[in-house]
């Protein structure tokens, strides 16, 4: 089989518009998330969230473009753009055909949505901008950085909730290893931060109005957050043979199914997604010196995924350091996995753990090394990315230290 | 409609609309150019036809699927600006 490296990355978010500048963030455990700034606040009972502040579509896009990029898209392609331009990779002839582009998101284009239904109910309007299906549509962003790179391989989204870019990696990671394709552009977004997206997530009472206090007793609930990232996976010989700088390797998937709750998260769907994903990889559990968890700050998610976590590592869950990046670029959604795997690229590169922000309480159901509130220095080899979505829908990857 | 449209004539207005999406100034769209002469592709004329829903409030009947099928005349600037004049006046009937 194949082996799959990463040669590229970008991304925007709370906390920076690229990826060094990320990196600090996670390194100072700085807070990306603060008071919102959307339409109609004043209505919405949360008022929080880890929005990519002063984003200037105009300096970044043609009118033209913009008239056909949802923010999620305008976030992709910003993103896709860094990552290709670190990769150095130039798909002209032979390369367009042999790569694709695959994302996650959850929703799509949720602004183009709220924009034209405020339009023609709030507002009277009896017509909507032409361009709302191309807009809204899932498939949206990668279709444009299909076209903007000439990507003439498979090339889709993929949406399972809060685990959509980690089944778009995962399906990157196979499609190559399987032959399926050279280079696969992947990773995932989200912009859910308007009126209707935050009104939609208050109705389920899970969402904190303080803070994303993932694994501290006193959590109060989930942070929403927005942005993407975007990676270029490369088959290793292609990579090699043309001299690419190598951020990683990525060397294990799985995904489950709970198959038992549309919201409430299962230990066993985790733990099996867990223990496939370290068969995959062929490498023992002892061997993670890092899990960036799913981490999302609500007392379901943390209890379980201890739990699983404890229960496939058994003692090496004592010495692995597990942190959630959601205490501080909030929780991205569809694209959430693609962002915490910038601080799976950090800890293998520079030998710095990202940080739990946001811990005062230690959760006697939670007694895992969280690294809570700073980050740390430690040379790691292996590391893990868990997302477990609504609906049980669970993807695990697995990436070692480029050799 | 605003003020300003009150005193620019149909026909100003349509070539302003046509001109911003061909991206061409608006002396260089004359009444008897095609959208296709203009470069106006098939999105860019669903647009055009939104931005004059907009601007006269009026509905114009086009289907992209049967073009030729439409009582609005699309074949030049001129032709489009009648038909515009013909929506004006039946509204107002």
């Amino acid at each position: 089989m194949r082996r799959v490296v990463i040669t590229g990355a970008g991304t925007v978010n709370a906390l920076a518009c690229d990826v060094a500048a990320t990196y600090a963030a996670f390194a100072e455990g700085r807070c990306g998330i603060g008071a919102l700034d959307v339409r109609d606040l004043d209505r919405l009972g949360v008022q929080i969230g880890g929005q990519v502040r002063d984003w200037d579509a105009e300096a970044r896009f043609s009118r033209q473009q913009i008239t056909l990029y949802d923010r999620f898209t305008q976030f992709t392609l910003t993103a896709a753009t860094q990552a290709i331009s670190q990769s150095g990779l130039q798909f002209d002839g032979d390369l367009g055909d042999d790569s694709g582009v695959v994302l996650g998101t959850a929703a799509g284009g949720v602004n183009t949505w709220d924009d034209s239904y405020r339009a023609v109910y709030a507002e009277d309007k009896n017509r909507v901008h032409p361009f709302v299906v191309p807009r809204l549509m899932n498939s949206a962003a990668a279709s444009h950085v299909a076209m903007q790179f000439g990507l003439r391989g498979p090339s889709f989204s993929v949406s399972t909730a809060c685990a959509s870019s980690n089944h778009a990696m995962g399906l990157a990671f196979q499609a190559i290893r399987g032959g399926g394709a050279k280079v696969m552009v992947t990773g995932g977004s989200e912009s859910m931060l308007c009126f209707g997206g935050i009104k939609a997530w208050e109705g389920l009472r899970v969402m904190s109005q303080t803070a994303c206090r993932p694994f501290s007793l006193n959590r109060s609930g989930m942070v929403q957050g927005e942005g993407a990232a975007v990676f270029v996976f490369e088959e290793l010989d292609h990579a090699r043979a043309r001299g690419a700088e190598i951020l990683a390797e990525v060397i294990g998937f799985a995904m489950t199914s709970d198959a038992s709750d549309i919201v409430m998260p299962s230990q066993e769907g985790a733990a099996r997604a867990i223990r496939l994903a370290l068969r995959d990889a062929k490498v023992a559990p002892d061997a993670v010196g890092y899990i960036n968890a799913h981490g999302t700050g609500t007392a379901a998610n943390d209890k379980t995924e201890c739990a699983a976590i404890a229960q496939v590592f058994g003692a090496a869950a004592e010495r692995v350091m597990i942190s959630s990046t959601k205490s501080m670029h909030g929780h991205l959604i569809g694209g959430t996995g693609a962002v915490e795997l910038l601080a799976c690229l950090m800890a293998l590169q520079q030998g710095v753990i990202a940080p739990t922000i946001g811990y005062e309480v230690a959760d006697p159901e939670c007694p895992l090394d969280v690294v809570p509130n700073q980050a740390r220095q430690a040379a790691v080899d292996v590391v893990m990315s868990n997302a477990f979505a609504f609906g049980g829908l669970n993807a695990v990857l697995v990436l070692r230290k480029a050799a | 409609m605003n003020m300003q449209s009150q005193v620019i004539s149909v026909e100003a207005q349509v070539i302003a609309i046509i001109a911003e999406q061909a991206v061409l100034d608006v002396a260089d769209v004359t009444p008897g150019q095609s959208l296709d002469s203009l470069g106006i592709d098939s999105l860019g004329l669903v647009e055009t036809i939104f931005a004059i829903e907009e601007a006269f409030d009026i509905s114009v009947p086009f289907n992209a699927n049967e073009p030729s099928e439409s009582p609005f005349d699309l074949g030049s600037v001129a032709s489009i600006v009648a038909a515009v004049e013909g929506l004006i006046a039946q509204k107002a009937a």
